[in-house]
């Protein structure tokens, strides 16, 4: 499966495949990845173990067992999704299962940044409309979704969703700078002069203002 | 301290942040550190990262190589890694190895007004000596690695202030429970929280660090106590501390550094630690806690919102609503982690199990912090405590607070754990059941075999 995932990069100002439903608040990150997987130096064969326990619980029928949903690419959750550890294993195996872009309820913090950070975009709806959603998607899993950063917007042929997102996130995400790290090493000077100023790193000498 | 440590403006709401103190462990750094070498980056100041491995270790034989081949992989990654970047390794056998929440504190790494990160969510415990301390995920262990920085938004600040102050028998750990039980496991989301007021101010070094551990199970990323003399005293003439002048000079900046008495919060919650009784969790979240003399509740008394977790709660637990948590039988009791595996956590369970014997048929066992925290324990003869009254006495590590090592729940186990996360499946079997509580009622359900409310022991 590994290879056949095209890994985000660069600017990414849409999205779009079949959506898949994964309903439950407070799904953490145990669930997504179990802990006895995270042994590993690498993150390669996260992808078949996502929600193991879970999927192994319902023999089957899991969404992410269920063929028709193989494949797909958009995944919508309910609410506090990702809550628990600050593991990035976490959206690292949604990302190496397939998932390219998160629409929920909620989404717990760390979790929320660690996507980001791997290029899988977060978006939030209201309750309301993820359960017409994820209705809409039981209903017709097949459909094609696309979702456009700028506009926020997820549509399929015959619907159209007001998604939120926030402002620094879509840019990011647009501009490419989600790859945060040459973004921050540009400003190696200004680190190294900050560090200077440190009382904790320079003998505390300080200034009372 | 914010502004202090700000590099830069970036686009939205977020800032770089430059980071004081990076702490390192096997399980999140190995990807990192590889991504960096595929950049052709090299550590930024490799002086202020400082490594320890435990989440993996075995408890009862570390000889290397390591039974476990991942382990030991997991392992030599991480002392290759560290090698060739020059960045300091508590390894096993040091005498500074442990649970890397529990080491940085207790070698005076973290102190007041640092920014603390580390690829784990409960770096939120630094923040008890008035650090901004948070969990970071790998790509931004990467990132500071590469630069000593990150982007991150600033946070709202909620104050929670404790009124009055524990009753004997009742510990930080019933506080934090407590709080989480009633703000709920998503209404930390976006805040840092800051604890105060007289009850926080009374608790020691250890007992706050419980506290801050558990502001990430309310959803807060950072915890956060003002430093005061408790922590000074704390810190003065560890290894890191600062010494001579310097010491001086540290206590004059910190002392600047308290958010002062009228400072505005985002919101602000109280509550009265008197209150508060031994608590407990019963479900599958840390915010499924009741008093120990409470019964697990009914689907229809509980919010809207909290009833279907609920319904998988009672499912996953095999517990009826309406049944009493005191005297629920037990299986495995589990004495560690970051949260409670300091030195005053196995103190206040020795004094519960000493002169006393383990139930039949209970797995009990210790598994304190780190070396320091499980050599002075030895000098008060408090592994002697436990081993004769049927505990067994492990090497320091994160053991089975997420079992990636061998101690784990077996079968549909159920364990008095003084650890912090409840999750399905978090004890290393997918259907093991966890209740979190107090190092001391771990003690009192060893003794007796199931949920005892401690104070009845004291
Ligand atoms: S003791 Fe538990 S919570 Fe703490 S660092 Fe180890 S695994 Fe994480």
């Amino acid at each position: 499966m590994n290879n056949l995932i095209k890994f985000p990069k660069g600017s990414i100002k849409k999205v779009s495949g079949q959506c898949i439903v994964l309903r439950g608040d407070d799904i953490d990150t145990d669930r997504i990845i179990p802990a006895r997987f995270l042994k590993c130096v690498n993150f390669d064969n996260l992808g078949d173990q996502v929600f193991a326990d879970d999927r192994k619980e319902r023999k089957g029928t899991h969404p992410f067992d269920v063929d028709i949903n193989q494949g797909s690419s958009i995944l919508i959750v309910n609410k506090n999704f990702g809550c628990g550890s600050s593991r990035e294993h976490a959206p690292q195996a949604l990302l190496r299962w397939g998932i390219k872009l998160i629409i929920g309820e909620s989404f717990a913090e760390i979790f929320y940044g660690n996507c980001l950070s791997i290029g899988i975009p977060c978006a939030r709806m209201s309750e309301l409309n993820i359960s017409k959603l994820q209705k809409e998607v039981e209903q017709g899993p097949q459909e094609n979704y696309e979702f456009d950063i700028t506009s926020k917007i997820l549509r399929s042929k015959s619907q159209s969703w007001n998604t939120l997102m926030e402002k620094g996130a879509s840019e990011i995400l647009i501009s490419g700078e989600w790859d945060a790290t040459s973004l921050l090493i540009s400003q190696k000077s200004k680190i190294k002069s900050i560090a200077k100023q440190i009382p904790y790193l320079n003998y505390f000498e300080f200034d009372i203002d | 301290m914010w502004e202090l440590h700000s590099v830069k403006k970036l686009q939205g709401d977020s800032t770089q942040l430059f980071i004081g103190l990076h702490l390192v462990h096997e399980v999140t750094s190995p990807q990192a550190f590889a991504a960096l070498e595929e950049k052709n980056l090299n550590v930024l100041y490799p002086e202020l990262t400082y490594a320890t491995v435990d989440h993996i270790v075995p408890t009862i034989n570390q000889k290397r190589p390591f039974l476990d081949p991942l382990a030991e992989e997991m392992l030599m990654t991480l002392e290759k890694n560290c090698i060739r970047h020059k960045i300091k390794l508590f390894n096993i056998n040091s005498g500074n190895q442990g649970i890397v929440h529990v080491i940085a504190p207790e070698t005076g790494l973290t102190q007041p007004g640092m920014t603390v990160v580390c690829g784990d969510s409960h770096t939120s415990t630094h923040g008890a000596f008035g650090a901004i301390a948070f969990g970071i995920g790998t790509s931004q262990v990467r990132d500071v690695l590469a630069s000593q920085s990150l982007a991150i938004n600033k946070l709202k600040v909620r104050r929670i202030w404790v009124e009055g102050a524990l009753a004997q028998g009742v510990f930080a750990k019933d506080l934090i429970l407590h709080v989480i039980r009633e703000l709920g496991v998503k209404s930390g989301v976006g805040y840092a929280y800051e604890f105060a007021g007289p009850a926080i101010a009374k608790l020691s070094m250890e007992e706050r660090m419980t506290i801050c551990n558990m502001a990430i199970e309310a959803g807060a990323r950072c915890g956060y106590i003002n430093p005061d003399e408790t922590t000074y005293t704390y810190l003065k003439g560890r290894e890191y501390s600062p010494k001579g002048d310097d010491w001086e000079k540290a206590i004059s900046w910190w002392r600047t550094l308290a958010s002062n008495k009228d400072a505005v919060f985002d919101d602000e919650v109280i509550f009265d630690a008197s209150q508060i009784s031994p608590t407990i969790t019963w479900g599958i979240t840390p915010g499924q806690g009741i008093g120990i003399d409470e019964s697990i509740p009914k689907k229809e008394c509980l919010h809207p919102n909290d009833q279907q977790i609920a319904d998988e709660a009672y499912c996953y637990m095999n517990l009826k609503p309406g049944q009493p948590i005191k005297g629920l039988p037990i299986d495995v009791c589990f004495i560690g982690s970051c949260t409670n595996g300091r030195l005053s956590d196995l103190q206040a369970a020795a004094k519960i199990a000493k002169n006393k014997k383990v139930a039949k048929g209970i797995k009990a066992f210790v598994v304190p912090g780190s070396e320091r925290v499980a050599n002075a324990a030895k000098k008060e003869g408090l592994d002697d405590v436990f081993k004769n009254a049927g505990f067994e006495w492990r090497e320091p590590g994160c053991s089975m607070c997420l079992a990636m090592n061998p101690d784990r729940l077996e079968g549909n186990q159920i364990s008095a754990s003084s650890s912090n996360r409840n999750f399905k499946g978090r004890q290393g079997s997918a259907q093991g059941r966890t209740l979190l509580m107090s190092p001391a009622m771990v003690a009192a359900a060893a003794i007796t075999g199931h949920v005892t409310d401690v104070r009845k022991m004291i």
